[in-house]
This record gives structure tokens, C-alpha cells and sequence, in this order.
């Protein structure tokens, strides 16, 4: 179990070593500094400026090792400063990143923590409903609705839902945010419906196929051959088993929380990390782009090793060696 | 070499391709069995599918001259489209709505009146035009990203699954590395970097693509190999690279079409929220809902752009998951009912 | 006395191409009490589907479209899903193919024979935990304490067999119908599996529908004998009768093509050509097409029970000449 956990963590930084060099590859060598400067300054400046822009910014050593720079070189001070958390500034406004992150986090969560557990409650037992119903009318049914569902864009779902409940129906308010809480609930109405909404489809069928997938196994046979009742079987024999590939899906979830969502929070005015990503985006932050592709993988990593070890705890097959 | 002769040979090659395909299907009673079953379980979907596939091909054709002296003097010297053809001098100067005789604003009369079937954009295009000039760029993207990214997968995955060792160990750690960016991130991060073209852009998208369909060619070769068949070719002396010619590729053919399917509705979804993000392609569906953030908000409110751009969406969209629904049923040995 | 089990006319459809195809073609079937009845055919010709249309237990598309099962006075096709929920595994209890898969792999084997029990009996668990370790003896589950708390994977293909036929045995069931439970197995381990059933059917006097296409279980395990083609019950006989004076082609190709009956140093006989797959089945003789003696009738339409001894009877037009120009009743 030790072992198997040492074995698991070297791997996890072994790969956020590779998402470092990624980065590396695309932000300082194919979109050098220089580029970057240009883009933050403007095309026609003279290269004094750049230079005096990229000593600034932290830009102003070598890119990579050579004799005597084995330490001073960019390639170095990237994997330092990622390492450490030592974010720097952003490219295009010179405000820390790592406290533009911190202030993101606590908008971004209370979005997505309801969201999610939004979409879990209603997205299983639905899918257990229809895969109770499964061969009937009713299964079909769900099924197309899934389809018919997933087929929307999330564009026509945020402005839909944004037009006919915001504007026609005046029930919330079209986009804001507040640290009220009693504010909140009615700010985050609208984009947590627009976030269920545009995942139920998708989710409702994932989860219907690994339903269906173990009720048609040989010891759902068994047990029914011994008397068992439909609803007994679906709660006991196939939820547990179940387990192993909702949790798969689940876990991993749960590190994107804290990322936010890039649409939901741009639109609907929520100032999360999602809402500074599409700044960045809009401003050509570069920094604070490779910023949060880094966490992102951090957590995603964290979330791999979480899910590995969960396994050994609902499978008894599996085990952590 | 001018854009449109890449354009109309690509259409030829891609033309040929299917025939050959075509042919190909039907000497095999196995996928020709296949094929009618899905077809006459999907028959509008797939109807729907060729209208857009029609539509887009029109648009991919042109050639220059030919054009009667119309008020666009500029159209007459460049490369027309068949569907620019068809939609020659139709420029309004603002919003008018469907079939209306006025602008929307204001109300000044149109140059035709009555002829615009959608209705007009802010700047006055068509809205019918420009609803189906987007099926060429959904297919253009969704096919050129597929035709990247699925070589791409079947390169690293079959080998990898295949020779297994230390080859494995790289493809692998790869794929992990890749997979444990958040994909939307890393696409926006690739596109910035590499500039807004299409190119560009079906390229990212290939990037973040590969990954999922690579672990699944990995895990089936790895499967695969283990086949009596596969070790019985091996024990004769056949060697590697015709076993996987041979054997293993041909037996994952079922998996490269349903991943095709499943992934292109994927891609042109993607591409809308690229749009949104305003790092999208030009003329794609996604731009026109875009703007429909700003006409929404206009009073009166404009909203056949966005209906007409919506609708073009979903119905592709609709139409590949059902086709994709069906092939996977019918394709994928897992879910083949047991006959006893 | 009247038999255990009494089927007749059992219909069961899938859906095909070109509208339902029966898989299991208007059968009876009579079971005795304290018999063992062997149900024999080729793999594909209905078998397992008859015995899980017995059950209600028929994997959806599929439907049991006509017949009638009488257990105990009751037609079970008839019950309530309630009532056929206490039949299964109380009255009728069955074992399958593969013990691999048919134990949960993520509940303890204990906990399953437990719930099992405790289905049908209102016992407390630790009640029940004693009777299963009871159960494992009697099943010669070597160890049985410690292998209660077992997860189906820390043990064999045998030992999961056994586990299995504790399970069924838990409600000391009237029938129990055992789906080829042996040929997924080592031939060592068939062979105690076929002696525990053996054992355990002379000492509960249950009766057992026992489902195989291996004519050496059949010849050590059954009193009586059904033969299956295509759909249909083709033949049957007492054990001594079939072996001896087999009556339909088919079970006598079955029969000259079975190894351990041949004769040393001949050449194995075989069947000429395949079983015609569900969507050919004709509405004549279904094995025309494999037949040596086949002749006009057969093409044209469904030859009738003809009987050949007491309580034999094959279905097959040669044999309804023989008797007729010979003049029997």
C-alpha cells in the first residue's frame, strides 16, 4: 500500500514535469518573450523597450542552460517559479496572479460546488429510472431526450435561458454577483440552471449505459434467479458495482471545481477564475494562462491519485500493490 | 496555387475517397450488413447528414468569371461558390426581418424586397446565405481535426499497445501529460499560441483530441495481440509490421468510424464556444450566435440570426449523435445481444 | 401421483429482421418428482433459453409468447411478478454456465448465500450465517468458516461452482435446474461437480432439470433424456432407451459422433453441415437439410410425436411411415 502510493505520487509529479515542459515548449519557445512583449506593447517599439518590458516581467534571462547559467536561464526559473507558486505578475496589468487566484477560488466554488451537486442528484436517479425502465417506451424516451438534449449547444442554452427567464419572465437577475448570501441564491439561479441543464443529457445517458452494462451481467441473473426483487437489485447488486465507474467520473470532477467554469462565470458576470481565464484570454495574458493550465493539471493529478486509491475501497479486486 | 483550386481538388480527392469507401463497404457483407441496418434505423438522420454534407460541397466549388454584371463588381474577380452563385447581389445595408419588405430599424426600403428568407445581419448579408456557408466550415472542421487527430492516435496507440516496453512507457506518459490539462484550457492556450487561422485552430483542437481515441487503440491492440490468430501469424513467421497491417488494424476500423462520429459533434461544439471566447472560425455558426449577445439585448429584439444559426447547429449536431448512437450499437461487440 | 413440473406449448420469441423468431418453438416438457431430466442439444438450439423461460427469467428483447408451466398446481406464467419472486429460488432454483461471473464480485460469497436465505425465510442473519456455513459443508466447501468471508475471486472456478449450488440448495428447492454447470470447468473438477449433484439429489430427492450438451454427464447423471434441435424438443426417452435405440436421426448423429460411445479406431461419424441459425428455421423438419433419411414430408411440414416405447417418442416423418405401413396403433 506505501509502496504502491510512492510508486503512484512520483509518477503524478513525473507528470506535472511534463505538463511544466509543455508549457515551457509553448509559451517561451514558440511564442518567445520578445513575442509576448510585442503583443503587450505594440508591434513598433524599440527593442530598448522590450527589453526594459522583459526585465520587468521577469523575461530577461537566456531561455535555456548553458555554461555558466546553469541556474540563471529561463527554462530553470520556470520550473522554480511553477514549483513554488511563486506566479509572478500578469503580462498584461502587472497585478500578482496568485492573489487574483485566491480572490477567484471562493467565487468559482460557490458556483460550481452547487452545480455539481446539483447535476449528481439529478442526473442518477434519473438515469436509474430509466435504466429500471430499460426496453420499454419510457427508456427509449429518456434516451432521446438525452440525445435531443446534448445535441443544444451551451451557447443556446446561456442565452435561451438568459432571454426567456431573465428578461421575459423577470424571476432573477440577467448576470451579477454578490457576497451577500442571501444576493447570491438570486444571482446564481440562472447560470445553475444553464449548468444542469446543458450537462443532464450527456450525464443521464453515461450513467444510464454503465447502469444498463451491469444489469445485464450474469450475477444480476443470479440474483434474480434467487428471488430477488427489481428495486433490491438495482440498489444492492448494481449500484455497488456501479460505483467503480461513476467514481472514476466523479472524482475527477471534482479538481475542475476549483477552475470554475470559463462560460457560466464570463456571462453571467461571477468574478471566478473561469471569468479571469477569458480575461486573459481577451487581454493576451499569457502568464495567467499558463498559470491555470498548471493548477488545472496540479489538481487533475491530485484527483488520479484520489481516484486510484478509492478504488481499492469499493473493488475488492483491486489491490493497491 | 489560388485557395479555390486547393479547395475544389480537395473536394475531388475527398470525392474519390468516398467512393472507394462506398465500393469498399459493399464487397464486405460485414460492413455492408452493418451499414443496412444502420440505415434503415437512421434513415432521416442520415438524409439530414447528406443535405448538410450537399450543401457544403456546393460551397466548396468555385471558380472564377462567369458572373453576370451584377452591382458587385468586385465578386466578378474572384472565386464564386455555387452557393455565392445563388445568393449574388443579395447585400442589404442593416437588420431587416425574414421575408420583410423594410429595414428593421427605421424602416428604409430594401434593394429586394421580400427575398431575404431569414432576414438580414447588422451589416445586411443574408441570413440564409450565411446559415448555409457554415456547414462547410462545421464539416471543415470537425473532418480536418478527425483526419489529424485519428492517424495521429492509431500512429502512437497501435504500435504502443503492440510492442508494449519501454515505447509504451513513452506513449503512455504522453498521453498522460496531455490528458491531465484541462482540455478547454489547453485548447484556448495552443490557439493563442499558434494564431486564430483554421489550420491553427483544427490543429489545437487535434491536440486535445488524440488522447482519448489513442487509449482506446492502445487498449484494443493490447487485446488484439493476445488473439489466437495474432500469436498463430507470429508462430508462421509473418512479420510485425504485416501483422499489423494485416490484423490489427483492420480490426479496430469499427472503433475509427464510431470515434469519427462521436467526435465530430464534439469538435464543432468546441468550435461555438471558441467563438464565444472570440478565437474562433470565421463564418462558423458559432460567430453568428456570438453576435445574438447583442441583439438579444436590442429592443426590438433581432432574433432570426441567432435562430437560424442555432437551428443549423443543433440539426447537425442531432443528426451525427443519432447516427453515432446507432453505429456504436451496431458496432461494437459489446453491446451485441447474446442470441442464447 | 401427477409430475413436479408439466410444460406445455412454451413459446419464446426474439425479435429478428423479419418479424419474431421462435427460439424456443411450442416445447412440452414433464419433469418428475425426484428425477433427473437431461435436456441435450447442440449449443444455439434453445437450451438455456427453454430453462430461463421456465424461470421467467428470459433476457429482454425476448418474450415468452404461449405456453403453459404447471408447478405445484399453478401455471407460473400466470403468477404475479410478486409470486413468481417467492417461486424463484424457493420452489425453482438454478445454477448457471459461468462461476466466474455469476457471483457479485463486490459482495463476500457468505453475504450472497445470506441473502439468499434470508429471502425466503425470515431468519435472523446470524441464523442464516450458520445454515450457510451448514450449506458449504454439505457442498464439500473445504474450510467453509473462513471461506464465508470470501469475495468470489479469492476463489476457484470449482469452489464457486459449490458456492453456487449452496445458493440454490439454501430454500431446499423442488427443482433445480443446472445450466451446463460443468462446462466452464477443469474435466477434474467437472467430474466432482457431476458426483456432488449426484449426492446431493439422492439425498434431498429434489428433482433436476439438468442442461448439457455432454452426453457423458448425461449418461452418468439422468433418468431421462430430451433431445433439442433448432427450437424444438426433437425426442425423448428414458437414459437406457435413448442410448440404446435412439429414434430420430439427430440424436443418433448425436450419439455415433460422441467419442466416448464410438466404437475404438473407426472414424468419429459427424453430422454433415451446421445448425440453421434462428432466421432459417423452417416451419417443415428443421433438420431436413442435415438428414440422411430425409424424404418428401420432411421439406412440406412438421412431423408429429410418434412413439417408438413406452414413454419414447421422437418427432420425425420416418418414423410416422414405419409405424403407420407397419400397421402399430
Amino acid at each position: 500500500m506505501l509502496a504502491y502510493l510512492v510508486r503512484r505520487l512520483t509518477y503524478g509529479v513525473g507528470v506535472v514535469f511534463g505538463v511544466l515542459l509543455f508549457l515551457f515548449v509553448l509559451f517561451f519557445t514558440v511564442t518567445s518573450p520578445d513575442d509576448v512583449a510585442r503583443k503587450a506593447l505594440g508591434e513598433r517599439v524599440p527593442p530598448a523597450v522590450i527589453e526594459q518590458w522583459k526585465a520587468n516581467h521577469g523575461y530577461d534571462q537566456p531561455l535555456f542552460p548553458g555554461p555558466g547559467a546553469w541556474t540563471e536561464n529561463m527554462l530553470f526559473e520556470h520550473y522554480r517559479r511553477m514549483l513554488t507558486f511563486d506566479f509572478g505578475r500578469s503580462d498584461a496589468d502587472d497585478t500578482p496572479i496568485a492573489q487574483r487566484i485566491r480572490s477567484g477560488m471562493m467565487p468559482s466554488l460557490t458556483l460550481t460546488l452547487p452545480l455539481f451537486g446539483l447535476s449528481l442528484l439529478t442526473a442518477i436517479p434519473l438515469a436509474l429510472l430509466v435504466a429500471f425502465f430499460r426496453e420499454t417506451y419510457i427508456d427509449r424516451l429518456g434516451v432521446v431526450i438525452s440525445v435531443l438534449a446534448m445535441s443544444v449547444s451551451i451557447l443556446l442554452y446561456i442565452i435561451g435561458a438568459q432571454y426567456v427567464v431573465g428578461r421575459l419572465l423577470h424571476w432573477f437577475p440577467i448576470s451579477g454577483f454578490d457576497s451577500d448570501p442571501q444576493l447570491i441564491v438570486r444571482f446564481l439561479a440562472l447560470p445553475l440552471l444553464v449548468g444542469v441543464l446543458a450537462g443532464i443529457g450527456g450525464d443521464v445517458r453515461f450513467y444510464r449505459t454503465v447502469f444498463l452494462e451491469e444489469s445485464n451481467t450474469d450475477y444480476v441473473r443470479t440474483a434474480r434467479a434467487k428471488g430477488c426483487g427489481e428495486g433490491r437489485i438495482m440498489a444492492r447488486h448494481v449500484f455497488r458495482n456501479s460505483l467503480i465507474p461513476l467514481l472514476t467520473r466523479i472524482i475527477l470532477a471534482i479538481p475542475f471545481l476549483f477552475m470554475g467554469s470559463l462560460l457560466l462565470e464570463s456571462f453571467f458576470g461571477i468574478p471566478g477564475l473561469g471569468a479571469i481565464t477569458v480575461d486573459a484570454i481577451q487581454g493576451n495574458d499569457f502568464s495567467v494562462l499558463r498559470t491555470m493550465v498548471y493548477i488545472g493539471s496540479l489538481l487533475f493529478v491530485f484527483g488520479q491519485i484520489v481516484t486510484d486509491l478509492s478504488y481499492g475501497l469499493v473493488d475488492p479486486r483491486v489491490r493497491l500493490e | 496555387m489560388e485557395a479555390h483550386i486547393v479547395s475544389n481538388a480537395v473536394v475531388g480527392v475527398l470525392l474519390v475517397g468516398l467512393a472507394a469507401l462506398v465500393v469498399g463497404v459493399r464487397r464486405s457483407r460485414l460492413w455492408s450488413d452493418a451499414f443496412r441496418e444502420i440505415w434503415v434505423r437512421r434513415r432521416g438522420a442520415i438524409c439530414v447528414i447528406a443535405l448538410y454534407l450537399t450543401v457544403a460541397l456546393l460551397d466548396s466549388i468555385a471558380w472564377v468569371g462567369g458572373m453576370a454584371d451584377g452591382k458587385d463588381a468586385v465578386a466578378r474577380h474572384q472565386a464564386q461558390s455555387l452557393i455565392d452563385r445563388l445568393f449574388v447581389d443579395s447585400q442589404e445595408r442593416s437588420y431587416s426581418a425574414p421575408l420583410a419588405a423594410h429595414e428593421f430599424y427605421g424602416g428604409a426600403p430594401l434593394e429586394r424586397p421580400g427575398s431575404h428568407l431569414l432576414g438580414t445581419d447588422l451589416i445586411g448579408r443574408d441570413v440564409f446565405y450565411l446559415s448555409l456557408k457554415g456547414a462547410r466550415v462545421a464539416l471543415l472542421i470537425g473532418g480536418l481535426t478527425s483526419l489529424l487527430a485519428i492517424p495521429l492516435a492509431l500512429l502512437f496507440g497501435v504500435p504502443a499497445g503492440y510492442f508494449g516496453g519501454r515505447l509504451d512507457d513513452v506513449v503512455f506518459f504522453v498521453m498522460s501529460t496531455l490528458a491531465s490539462m484541462p482540455g478547454l484550457l489547453l485548447l484556448i492556450a495552443l490557439i493563442m499560441v499558434l494564431g486564430k487561422s483554421t489550420l491553427a485552430i483544427c490543429f489545437a483542437l487535434a491536440v486535445t483530441g488524440w488522447v482519448g481515441f489513442c487509449r482506446v487503440a492502445r487498449g484494443e491492440t493490447l487485446k488484439l495481440r493476445e488473439l489466437e490468430y495474432v500469436s498463430a501469424a507470429r508462430a508462421l513467421g509473418v512479420s510485425e509490421s504485416r501483422i499489423l497491417l494485416r490484423h490489427i488494424l483492420p480490426n479496430l476500423m469499427h472503433l475509427v468510424i464510431i470515434t469519427f462520429v462521436l467526435m465530430f459533434s464534439g469538435l464543432v461544439l468546441s468550435e461555438a464556444i471558441l467563438s464565444w471566447l472570440g478565437i474562433g472560425v470565421d463564418g462558423s455558426w458559432g460567430q453568428m450566435i456570438d453576435q445574438a449577445r447583442n441583439e438579444l439585448s436590442r429592443d426590438p429584439v433581432v432574433w432570426w440570426n441567432v435562430a437560424a444559426a442555432g437551428a443549423a447547429l443543433f440539426g447537425l449536431i442531432l443528426s451525427v449523435n443519432f447516427v453515432g448512437d446507432a453505429l456504436r450499437d451496431t458496432l461494437d461487440p459489446r453491446t451485441i445481444r447474446e442470441a442464447e | 401421483m401427477s409430475a413436479l413440473l408439466e410444460v406445455e406449448g412454451l413459446t419464446t420469441t426474439f425479435p429478428g429482421r423479419d418479424g419474431p423468431l421462435p427460439i424456443v418453438d411450442g416445447n412440452d416438457l414433464r419433469v418428475e418428482r425426484g428425477e433427473v431430466l437431461a435436456l441435450v442439444g447442440e449449443s444455439g438450439c434453445g437450451k438455456s433459453m427453454t430453462a430461463l423461460s421456465l424461470m421467467r427469467l428470459v433476457p429482454k428483447p425476448g418474450k415468452i409468447v404461449a405456453g403453459r408451466v404447471m408447478l405445484g398446481g399453478r401455471n407460473l406464467l400466470e403468477l404475479p411478478v410478486k409470486e413468481m419472486r417467492a417461486v424463484r429460488g424457493r420452489r425453482v432454483a438454478m445454477i448457471f454456465q459461468e462461476p466466474m461471473t455469476s457471483l457479485n464480485p463486490v459482495i463476500r460469497v457468505g453475504d450472497q448465500v445470506v441473502e439468499a436465505i434470508r429471502l425466503h425465510e425470515s431468519v435472523s442473519r446470524s441464523q442464516a450465517r450458520a445454515r450457510c456455513l451448514e450449506l458449504f459443508g454439505e457442498v464439500g466447501i473445504p474450510d467453509p468458516e473462513a471461506r464465508l468471508d470470501a469475495y468470489p475471486h479469492q476463489l476457484s472456478g470449482g469452489l464457486k461452482q459449490r458456492v453456487m449450488i449452496a445458493m440454490a440448495l439454501s430454500a431446499r428447492p423442488d427443482l433445480l435446474i443446472a445450466d451446463e454447470p460443468t462446462t466452464a470447468l477443469d474435466v477434474t473438477i467437472q467430474a466432482q461437480i457431476v458426483r456432488l449433484l449426484q449426492d446431493l439429489q439422492r439425498r434431498t430427492g429434489m428433482s433436476i432439470l439438468l442442461i448439457t450438451h455432454d452426453l457423458g454427464i448425461v449418461n452418468e447423471l439422468s433418468d431421462r433424456v430430451a433431445v433439442m434441435y433448432a427450437g424444438r424438443i426433437i425426442e425423448v426417452g428414458t437414459r437406457p432407451e435413448i442410448f440404446r435405440a435412439a429414434a430420430h436421426p439427430y440424436t443418433q448423429g448425436l450419439l455415433r459422433s460422441n467419442p466416448v460411445l464410438a466404437t475404438r479406431g473407426e472414424r468419429l461419424p459427424e453430422i454433415a453441415g451446421v445448425v440453421p441459425s434462428p432466421e432459417s428455421w423452417s416451419e417443415a423438419c428443421r433438420f431436413a437439410t442435415r438428414c440422411s433419411r430425409r424424404f418428401e414430408p420432411c421439406l412440406g411440414e412438421v412431423p408429429t410425436a410418434t412413439f417408438v416405447g413406452d414413454g419414447h417418442w421422437a418427432a420425425c416423418h420416418a418414423l410416422a411411415g414405419e409405424s403407420s405401413e407397419g400397421g402399430e396403433p
